[in-house]
């Protein structure tokens, strides 16, 4: 291995006590497996996993448990054999003390793994198929953030990778678990470091990076690479194990990719669009380990540091296994520990909550004595030393965006780059004043995070409420111009009406006048004569019911006589009967007004005219109503013989005669319904007071009341009003019909014909 | 005619200055008519300030309304949802004094609120998808009606017209993913200072 290869320098960077030693004193060692296990559906950067397990189910190590949720997210195995025994909300190694969704299993004991599908030469496996692979097993970024790593490899096309850094410098004070796995797993670093070379199409470079304070695992490393025998493409470069300086915080991405290659990452580029790819050496092994034998990620090296255990060390850990559990493992004294840390001193956080469980990002648990991490002293004002700014690795203002994260002034605190901001703390460190400067940096990302989703909430908001308004006017416009057409037709229509009204009394008016002018004189002059006429009208109306009578002769022999024509004929016989008893009356009328004209010589017509006005007033007006009945009814039937041929050929007429069928139908109720209220009420206002001039006024209103009510009543109701109202016409017309009989009256036929007609209503009901 | 004015230096100024104005005008007229920008770019930018919750507190019938009442010179502190922070900004954009929020508009609360809809007791009448002005309210007549928490704004709207009174505002949970951390306590200041601070007992 070469040594003459260039190093760049990285910007700031401090040298914080390693605390390191007491952690590597004893080999790797492990814990059993605890009695429970709590597995987080969300142990790395992005969506949650799904869990596709239920409670009650057995499930062997290895077993996958819960889905990646999308790109962004990662799948979760069981750490080890058992039975799933709740799936709920639990403590999160997280500084929120929150809780989240986990997978609690009970273990059996027994570490029973699942069927795993291993791979003896994955060079002749294509890329996708190699992501793919580590992307089943879970494997997210060991070193503290928990990246997806298939994610992570998955580079663009555009991103040509010259550079790959494995990185093992591990610069955080306590934290040895890559170390320990430097040195005892090289092989598999070796390896996986291949094989992230092949997936990343060969890079020009490949480094393994190790901070100067780690001799051993640059040994070991080094020793393991020179005698690699595995799966080695030809176009692989060689690998070459560096030393770097040890200077906090060198084993940022960032920070690193700028030692080695000398190129800073732009602000808000990833290094991959640099020509550089960062994974941490845990990573590495358990990427190599997903592809070479299909092992899922299910555990991983810990250390467990701190003066308030009695044993500290490495520990290979199965993730799930409750904290508390691991430190009890390793004398853990309670009284002693002023808090215990999840990650080193400089990154790390205080654990709310030691039910917590390891996460595939837990590095270090420092369960610290209060001489080891004594409580932050009162933090003093800024005397703008600006000691901070050197010691930033990022190239930032720390005092700037104390300011203004203190004043919580979101813009200037991103023009002064707030989100390249590592929070490695070196500032914090340096400072005199001893004022926490990355926790105010952590509230100020926060609070731009915040404000930016509530930004975005409020533009979809907006947008909602504007293509709201918008659909609202819309469908008033839609609305106004529905209401403006319907009044144009209206206008149009009485502006029509107008004309016709205007237009007549001009040509047409005068006629008429004059018809009804010589009409009256008619009347007037000669009298005789419209006796004459009278008796004329009389004799036609005989002679018609005569012909009416006749029987029916088919016109055409092949058809016989239907039904209908026989009902048509009925109700012929009954107009003309009617005509008939019209006529006889009128004539009747006629005489007898002569008569009275005769002995009060010299009345006024009018006076007459009004008398005999009155007096069909006083003509019952059921009787009127029931003519009309009689007409509709024959009417109706005409219809319904035209409606049936139009049908049966098929006409485009069928529809309107339908229609026309049913509002017929509808008249005849109508009618029927007044002529029944008109019998109800007959008898009382018969009872009350003589007929009244105005009783056909009156009887209307009563029907329409009537109908009224009707349509308010329920069908039942309704039907049995119906029934009622039937009846009682029944009744009555037996009764008619019985005068009839008695008196021999000529409209016997007419009146056996309604009862049998009411009887089949009655029976149809 | 030229050369009398070439002889009359202020006539030549004169015609000079007068030349030259009539071809700017003619210029900054032209522009001011082809250029001529649609709307009130303020109201699109006092709008983009307020919270959007369309609660209509500040007496106009959604943000836009009340952006373009500012705009005319309305006050800028009748904002509720957008509380003391919306205040600032505003008075940051348009270079006024921020004011306090006048109280007669409602209490500005830190807590974010949404609807929920008791759906058992909901007899899908429709009246609270009719005012809710966001559209957030799912449902049809004589079905159950549903809250799209994503959408809802809080605003309220569609509390007073539920005949059922089935409508709930119940504060938004803080979840992994909405948490973040909190500014650490302020600076202490040295003994002597800190005798001083409370109020009323201050010199």
């Amino acid at each position: 291995m070469t040594r003459a290869i260039k190093l760049w320098p990285m910007p700031g960077g401090i040298h914080p006590p390693e605390h390191k030693q007491q952690s590597m004193q004893l080999p790797l060692g492990t814990v059993p497996i605890p009695p429970q296990l709590f597995i987080p559906l969300n142990q790395h950067i992005g969506a949650p996993a799904k869990a596709i397990v239920t409670v009650g189910e057995q499930v062997l190590a290895g077993q996958l448990i819960a889905t990646a949720d999308g790109t962004f997210s990662a799948n979760i195995h069981a750490s080890s054999s058992g039975t799933v025994s709740a799936i709920g909300d639990y403590a999160l190694p997280h500084p929120s003390g929150m809780h989240g969704q986990a997978i609690v299993i009970n273990t059996d004991g027994s570490h029973q793994w699942a069927p795993l599908q291993d791979c003896q030469d994955y060079l002749t496996l294509d890329r996708l198929a190699l992501l793919e692979k580590i992307r089943a097993a879970g494997v997210a970024g060991l070193g503290g953030a928990g990246f997806p790593t298939a994610v992570k490899l998955y580079t663009k096309s555009t991103q040509q990778i010259d550079t790959l850094v494995i990185n093992g410098a591990e610069c955080e004070p306590y934290i040895t678990a890559d170390d320990m796995l430097m040195q005892v797993r090289a092989e598999e670093i070796i390896a996986g470091t291949l094989l992230l070379s092949h997936i990343l199409h060969h890079p020009a470079r490949l480094i393994i990076a190790v901070e100067d304070n780690k001799p051993k695992a640059i040994a070991a490393l080094q020793l393991a690479a020179k005698n690699y025998t595995g799966e080695k493409s030809a176009q692989d470069a060689a690998i070459e194990v560096l030393a770097i300086p040890t200077l906090y915080p060198s084993g940022g991405a960032r920070q690193l990719v700028q030692i080695l290659t000398g190129r800073e990452i732009p602000h808000g580029h990833h290094s991959a669009d640099i020509g550089a790819i960062c994974v941490n050496v845990a990573t590495t092994a358990a990427a190599w380990r997903a592809v070479r034998f299909g092992e899922p990620l299910i555990s991983r090296i810990t250390t467990v540091t701190g003066e308030a255990l009695k044993i500290q060390r490495n520990i290979e850990v199965l993730l799930g296994t409750p904290i508390e559990y691991v430190l009890t493992q390793h004398g853990f004294a309670a009284d002693k520990a002023l808090r215990v840390v999840m990650g080193g001193s400089m990154m790390g956080f205080t654990l709310p909550d030691l039910s917590a469980p390891v996460i595939k990002t837990t590095n270090c648990l420092l369960a610290a004595s209060k001489k080891e991490l004594p409580p932050p002293p009162p933090a003093q004002a800024c005397i703008r030393c600006g000691i901070c700014a050197e010691a930033c690795p990022a190239s930032l203002l720390p005092q700037q965006l104390f300011w203004y994260a203190q004043a919580e002034d979101s813009q200037r605190l991103q023009a002064h780059n707030i989100f390249d901001c590592i929070e490695c703390g070196a500032c914090s460190y340096v400072c005199p004043s001893k004022i926490p400067l990355v926790q105010y940096y952590r509230a100020g990302k926060g609070m731009i995070r915040q404000q930016t989703a509530e930004k975005e909430k409020a533009d979809r908001s907006r947008q909602r409420f504007e293509f709201r308004k918008l659909r609202i006017e819309k469908e008033e416009a839609e609305k106004e111009a529905k209401r403006a057409a319907r009044k144009k037709a209206a206008e149009e229509a009485k502006q029509q009406l107008a004309n016709r009204k205007s237009g007549a009394p001009t040509e047409q008016q005068p006629d008429m006048l004059a018809t009804a002018l010589s009409k009256a004189s008619q009347v007037q002059a000669t009298p005789a004569e419209q006796r004459v006429k009278l008796e004329r009208m009389l004799q036609t109306a005989r002679n018609g019911l005569a012909s009416a009578r006749a029987p029916l002769v088919a016109r055409n022999p092949e058809f016989p006589i239907t039904e209908v024509q026989l009902v048509q004929q009925q109700s012929r016989i009954k107009q003309m009967e009617l005509k008939l008893v019209e006529a006889e009356k009128r004539l009747a009328d006629f005489d007898a007004q002569q008569a009275g004209a005769a002995s009060a010589s010299g009345e006024d017509p009018v006076a007459a005219a009004m008398a005999r006005a009155k007096e069909k007033m006083a003509q019952p007006a059921d009787e009127k109503l029931r003519t009309n009945l009689e007409l509709m009814q024959s009417r109706f039937a005409k219809a319904q013989e035209k409606a049936q041929q139009a049908t049966a050929d098929g006409s485009p007429a069928a529809d309107a005669l339908q229609k026309s069928l049913e509002k017929m139908q509808q008249k005849i109720a109508e009618t029927e319904a007044e002529l029944a209220a008109l019998a109800t009420s007959e008898v009382i206002v018969a009872s009350v007071t003589p007929v009244e001039e105005n009783a056909a006024q009156q009887a209307m209103a009563k029907a329409r009341a009537k109908a009224a009510t009707l349509t308010g009543m329920s069908d039942q109701e309704k039907q049995a009003e119906q029934l009622r109202a039937l009846q009682s016409r029944l009744q009555k017309a037996r009764e008619r019909l019985q005068d009839a009989e008695r008196e021999n009256a000529p409209n016997i036929e007419a009146l056996r014909i309604a009862v049998s007609k009411l009887e089949e209503k009655i029976a149809a009901l | 005619m030229l050369e009398a004015i070439l002889h009359n230096p202020i006539a030549a100024a004169l015609i000079a200055l007068i030349g030259l104005s009539l071809v700017f005008g003619g210029i900054l007229g032209f522009a001011a008519v082809r250029y001529k920008v649609e709307g009130n770019p303020l109201v699109e930018r006092i709008d983009k300030i307020l919270p959007q919750t369309q609660c209509g507190q500040c007496g106009y019938p959604g943000c836009r309304p009340y952006a373009e009442a500012i705009s005319h010179g309305d006050a800028i502190n009748k904002c509720p949802p957008g509380g003391q922070a919306t205040i600032n900004a505003l008075a940051d954009m348009l270079d006024i004094q921020a004011s306090t929020l006048d109280a007669e508009h409602g209490e500005a609360s830190d807590i974010k609120k949404v609807a929920f809809i008791r759906e058992a007791e909901c007899i899908g009448c429709t009246k609270c998808i009719q005012a809710c002005p966001m559209d957030a309210i799912l449902g049809a007549a004589k079905h159950m009606h549903t809250v799209i928490a994503d959408e809802c704004t809080g605003c309220d709207l569609c509390i007073e017209p539920c005949p059922v009174d089935c409508i709930d505002m119940i504060p938004v949970n803080t979840s992994l993913d909405h948490w973040h951390w909190d500014l650490p306590a302020p600076l202490q200041l040295i003994a002597s200072d800190r005798q001083t601070l409370p109020a009323g007992r201050a010199a």
